[in-house]
């Protein structure tokens, strides 16, 4: 009896290893023709689906740019969905508005993550609208991953351990502006235009660790829903400011311009990249160009204006990643203009694919956070991502450019940094490795 | 004999409401405790408006008063919940009784505008003073689910059944007050200021009562809600608040409490249907997501053509005349002398 | 003192424009008695009018007049349609009617056209002016901002009190049924008060948008202004709106430039509520005697 028990016992155990072999070598790639089977290993997963929600102001006063970026990044999931998905499963991106209201932000994530069952929020737009929502969702262990803000706060991953960040965060920024200006403005006086809650609270604490305090001789301050900013431009021009950093929005930007032209003031002009976007600010003046009679053209107002870049300049048409995104926008997203807030959307999106792909192929909610936890390679972004389990901010480094011909223009090397007082500010040489030829990253 | 007749009724609701709650849980929840808070706030602002026929489009900003109080009671003194909603209660009525000795000699528009920049202007002081109130980032709150509920109690659940109580308690004092001497006295100076005055009333003192009594009102409201939420911001507390909750209690049906019910009711899911109705035929997208707003508008000026008494209005003239007269006659709030003898004689059948 | 000088010029530039919604707001107000919240989303719609008509031909001053015959257009129809079924009912009927109305054109606004800004240009120049080296901290559109809006007042004032015309309006509002016995024809009055209402609003639409960009809700920070400078002002008076919207422009451009952008809106509340303590009618309001 026992010697055919132990010859079916080998037979069995060697159909089980040849079984096992052949899972583990079809499910590396793509996996159209593995044998392991696709569950349901989340919520919001199903065998043929992934849902994720998110929050977005898609009407109302702050809506004006950021309504793009979502159907930016739902563009390149349906493009990844058109090429095999996720292992097999498409990305359902469920975005709701939330009027930048912090009220209606909880209602839609709470409705996301109760009623519609999401896997995960991404891409959550706004700092006091997440910031509404960033306690429930860990409470919750839903991962909340790559926060549409720039709020140092997304790092801690003590508290909040399903968050994470995506773009450069403020702080960092400062820095590498500050930098910037601290060496070719020496002894120049340095003005401050920045918009009155964290975006431009932060940009201004790490313009302050790099600017030495004597060179600045004003620091005005912007309410978004005040559009008069007359005064502030004054005070800046009566202080006598020669070079303005702004932290601004595209539209206080373009205001920023307009009112120094009406008030015959000439300032060298830094801008953060949230508001620098030459396309975006482009639009805003067209109308100042085409008045009758006057020599002042669109492209002209923001013609030398400084700023900073994390993303590949949409200029450099060579590029990889922006032939990437051109193909992305012209097949679904040709009636939004290609600028800034679109290539944001794509990049972010890329992102997170990545991180699902590395997920694996039935993921739970924490295999996400785990993935990115690992750390995420570079991608559309000029410099490395800072992720690790002590980590969660995203983008660490940018380039210094300069608005030539409606397009950003390098001037500088990616530098890199961090955000505390006296982090150093340092190059990063690496050049950005190109985008995948099918435009999925591989997992 | 009221008061026991409107604590009986409240129990029973309480009761009913619990059930379903647990009935339906999750987002359901949520919501309940979202229309509870609104209608605490709206409750107060369709008595203010209603009983003594002054308006305000700026309870808005009594929530704000109330909520940051709350919040800023939770955050640096540990007290216990009902402490904690009893304070914000009174800060917010010392606010509604400040503002109410200012705006005492205002009537009609002007009052509006002055509660309306009141609603615009007062949430602009916590990014001033960034420091105390945290400025654009806000406060956070959050409770907790307490011990004796058990460890499996669903949070949502217990911020629904929280919402709820305080709601009911409110319409029930707010009932009580309706009918008592000083709600007649209400209705006396809504209907005609000067005779109130000659029959011996204090009508500035009963103005402000009333102001106070509807922020007070709100500050509760507001609380919930940042209960509910989990955030005090000056981002929530717009002047689009402060407009949902006037259309609130005009839709709902003015002068009544189960109105205040209704327009929350209403406040809170058409909004949200109409978002879902447009997603589920194709619509997502920035220029579709304008669809629900410009239905939502739509949807106001219908209700109001079609029920001018508001929701409740509505339903008391389909389902017969003998339910109790607790709403605003209508014609009590028009401007427009009565030029002929005709009309006076309309108006004189009307209010009777 | 330069400073002061550029504060003090584009206050009055800025306040030209919430004189420009006051007047709307007060002919609406003395003519029919209700308070049309919708005026700014009004004047944004019929912006977007002029901003198609402009992108389409180019003409400045061709989407200008279109602008304001659209604004004529679109208040007579609101009124026939919208708020003529809420006369003679609560005053508040009125209200959640045109703040649906409000509401509703932000939405259909955003629908047609979208949610991102759009440039709109300026009549002339957007180059500050100069007298000799002094930078006044004006330009040549807020001059004319200036100058339309002060002639669109005085043209509104003598209709109200020099033609007949005027006198219909204000008798409608005063009593609508001794004038309906009188033999006017209260229906097209009322119609032609929110016409009028929707022109003026729409002159403050393409005046205010260069600084604002157009978009939705780009009208409703104005607005707020704007009503706030007519109750100031005193809602029955034209006079007062002007001036209600100087006053208020000017101390806002004070505050924002010497004390800070996060005060100017406290401090428009402590301007009106110290001008309503005074005169609880506003400035310019006549007294009204109170009948037993």
């Amino acid at each position: 009896m026992r010697r055919p028990h132990r010859s079916s016992l080998a037979a069995v155990a060697g159909i089980a290893a040849v079984a096992l072999l052949a899972t583990a070598c079809g499910s590396s790639g793509s996996g159209s023709s593995s044998s392991s089977k696709l569950t349901a290993s989340a919520p919001g997963i199903t065998a043929s689906t992934i849902t994720i929600g998110s929050h977005q102001p898609l009407t109302g006063v702050a809506a004006p740019g950021y309504d793009e970026i979502a159907p930016a990044s739902n563009a390149y999931f349906q493009y990844v969905n058109a090429h095999g998905g996720i292992y097999g499963r498409k990305i359902i991106y469920k975005y709701l508005n939330d009027q930048y209201d912090p009220t209606i932000t909880s209602t839609v994530v709470h409705q996301l993550v109760l009623q519609d069952n999401v896997y995960a929020i991404f891409n959550g737009l706004g700092t006091p609208t997440h910031l509404a929502v960033v306690k429930y969702l860990n409470q919750s262990k839903v991962p909340d991953v790559f926060v549409a803000s720039g709020c140092e706060c997304w790092d801690n991953p003590s508290t909040y351990p399903d968050t994470f960040g995506w773009q450069l965060d403020y702080v960092r920024e400062g820095k590498i502006l500050g930098k910037y200006i601290e060496e070719h403005f020496a002894g120049k006086k340095i003005g401050y235009f920045y918009q009155d809650d964290e975006f431009g609270q932060d940009g201004v604490k790490g313009l302050n660790y790099e600017i030495p305090k004597s060179q600045v001789v004003a620091a005005e301050s912007y309410n978004p829903t005040v559009t008069n900013i007359a005064p502030q431009v004054t005070a800046l021009k009566a202080a006598g400011a020669q070079v303005v950093v702004s932290f601004s929005v595209p539209a206080f930007t373009a205001l920023l311009r307009l009112n120094s032209l009406k008030l015959s003031f000439a300032p060298q002009l830094v801008v953060s990249d949230v508001g620098s976007d030459p396309i975006t600010l482009a639009g805003l003046l067209e109308s100042f160009a085409k008045q009758g009679g006057a020599t002042v053209s669109g492209n002209a107002l923001t013609q030398g204006i400084i700023t900073d870049g994390y993303l590949p300049s949409l200029g450099d048409t060579s590029n990889s990643w922006i032939k990437l995104m051109t193909m992305i926008h012209s097949k679904y997203l040709s009636k939004l203009p290609m600028d800034g807030n679109v290539a944001y959307g794509i990049a972010v999106g890329y992102t997170f694919v990545q991180a699902m792909l590395k997920a694996g192929r039935n993921p739970t909610r924490q295999d996400l956070i785990n993935a990115i936890n690992g750390g995420l390679p570079q991608g559309f972004a000029v410099a490395p991502y800072a992720y690790s389990s002590g980590n969660h901010n995203g983008i660490t480094g940018a380039y210094m450019a300069v608005i030539k011909n409606g397009a950003l223009s390098p001037i500088g090397p990616v530098q890199v940094t961090d955000t505390s007082p006296t982090g150093p500010i340092t190059t990063y040489s690496k050049a950005q490795p190109p985008a995948p030829a099918s435009g999925i990253p591989s997992p | 004999m009221t008061l026991l007749r409107h604590l009986g009724a409240a129990i029973v609701v309480a009761l009913l409401l619990a059930g379903v709650s647990i009935q339906l849980g999750g987002y359901r929840d949520y919501q309940m405790a979202e229309v509870a808070a609104y209608v605490t706030a709206v409750a107060g602002l369709t008595l203010l408006i209603g009983l003594s026929g002054q308006i305000s489009v700026g309870n808005g900003a009594f929530m704000a008063v109330g909520s940051y109080g709350g919040a800023l009671i939770m955050l640096h003194l540990n007290w216990p919940l009902e402490l904690v909603f009893l304070a914000a209660t009174v800060i917010a009525a010392a606010g509604g009784a400040v503002f109410g000795i200012a705006a005492a000699r205002l009537r009609g528009p002007y009052l509006a505008g002055a509660t309306l920049m009141l609603a615009v202007a007062l949430p602009t002081l916590a990014d001033q003073y960034a420091g105390v109130f945290g400025g654009d980032q806000g406060l956070t709150t959050s409770i907790a689910v307490p011990a004796f509920l058990g460890a499996t109690f669903p949070p949502t659940r217990w911020l629904a059944w929280v919402t709820c109580a305080c709601a009911l308690i409110t319409l029930v004092l707010l009932a009580n007050i309706g009918r008592s001497r000083i709600g007649r006295s209400w209705r006396a100076v809504r209907d005609d200021e000067v005779a109130a005055a000659l029959s011996g009333l204090n009508v500035a003192r009963l103005q402000v009562l009333a102001f106070v009594v509807s922020a007070a009102c709100a500050g509760l409201g507001g609380v919930l809600l940042a209960v509910v939420t989990g955030i005090v911001a000056p981002g929530a507390y717009t002047l689009t608040l402060s407009i949902g909750l006037l259309t609130a209690a005009v839709v709902g049906g003015l002068g009544s409490l189960l109105g205040a019910v209704w327009g929350s009711l209403v406040l809170v899911l058409v909004p949200t249907y109409l978002t879902n109705v447009a997603a589920s035929h194709g619509l997502s997208g920035a220029a579709s997501s304008s669809v629900p707003i410009a239905a939502y508008g739509v949807v106001l000026i219908v209700v109001m053509l079609a029920f001018p008494a508001g929701i409740q209005g509505g339903l008391r003239r389909l389902f017969g005349p003998a339910a109790p007269a607790a709403a605003v006659p209508l014609n009590a709030l028009r401007r427009r002398r009565p030029a002929t003898e005709h009309q006076e004689e309309e108006l004189h059948e009307k209010t009777t | 003192m330069q400073e002061f000088l550029e504060f003090t010029l584009g206050g009055i530039a800025i306040g030209m424009v919430y004189a420009a919604i006051a007047l709307s707001l007060v002919l609406i107000w003395r003519g029919t008695r209700v308070l049309n919240y919708s005026q700014g989303g009004m004047a944004m719609f019929t912006t977007y009018v002029a901003w198609v008509v402009i992108s389409h031909t180019g003409n400045y001053w061709l989407g200008f007049v279109l602008a304001l015959a659209s604004g004529l257009v679109l208040g007579g129809i609101l009124e026939r349609t919208v708020v003529r079924p809420t006369e003679g009912k609560s005053p508040l009927n009125s209200v959640i009617v045109t703040i649906g109305l409000l509401i509703f054109l932000e939405g259909l606004a955003g629908i047609i056209y979208g949610g991102q800004y759009r440039s709109f240009p300026v009549a002339f120049s957007v180059k500050g002016l100069k007298i000799g080296s002094v930078a006044l901290g004006i330009s040549t559109s807020d001059l004319f901002t200036a100058g339309a809006v002060l002639a669109a007042a005085l043209a509104l004032a003598v209709v109200f009190r020099y033609t007949s015309v005027g006198l219909r309006l204000r008798a409608t509002a005063f009593s609508p049924d001794v004038a309906r016995l009188l033999g006017v024809r209260i229906g097209r009055v009322l119609t032609l008060g929110w016409a009028l209402a929707g022109l003026f609003g729409a002159l403050a639409g393409v005046l205010v948008t260069p600084t604002t960009f157009l978009y939705p809700n780009s009208m409703d920070a104005i607005f707020v202004l704007g009503f706030t400078a007519a109750v100031i002002g005193g809602l029955d008076s034209p006079v007062g709106a002007v001036t209600g919207g100087v006053l208020l422009g000017v101390v806002l451009s004070y505050v924002g430039g010497y004390l800070g952008s996060d005060l100017v809106l406290v401090y428009g509340l402590v301007v009106l509520a110290l001008v309503l303590m005074v005169r609880p009618t506003g400035l310019f309001s006549a007294a009204t005697a109170r009948r037993v």
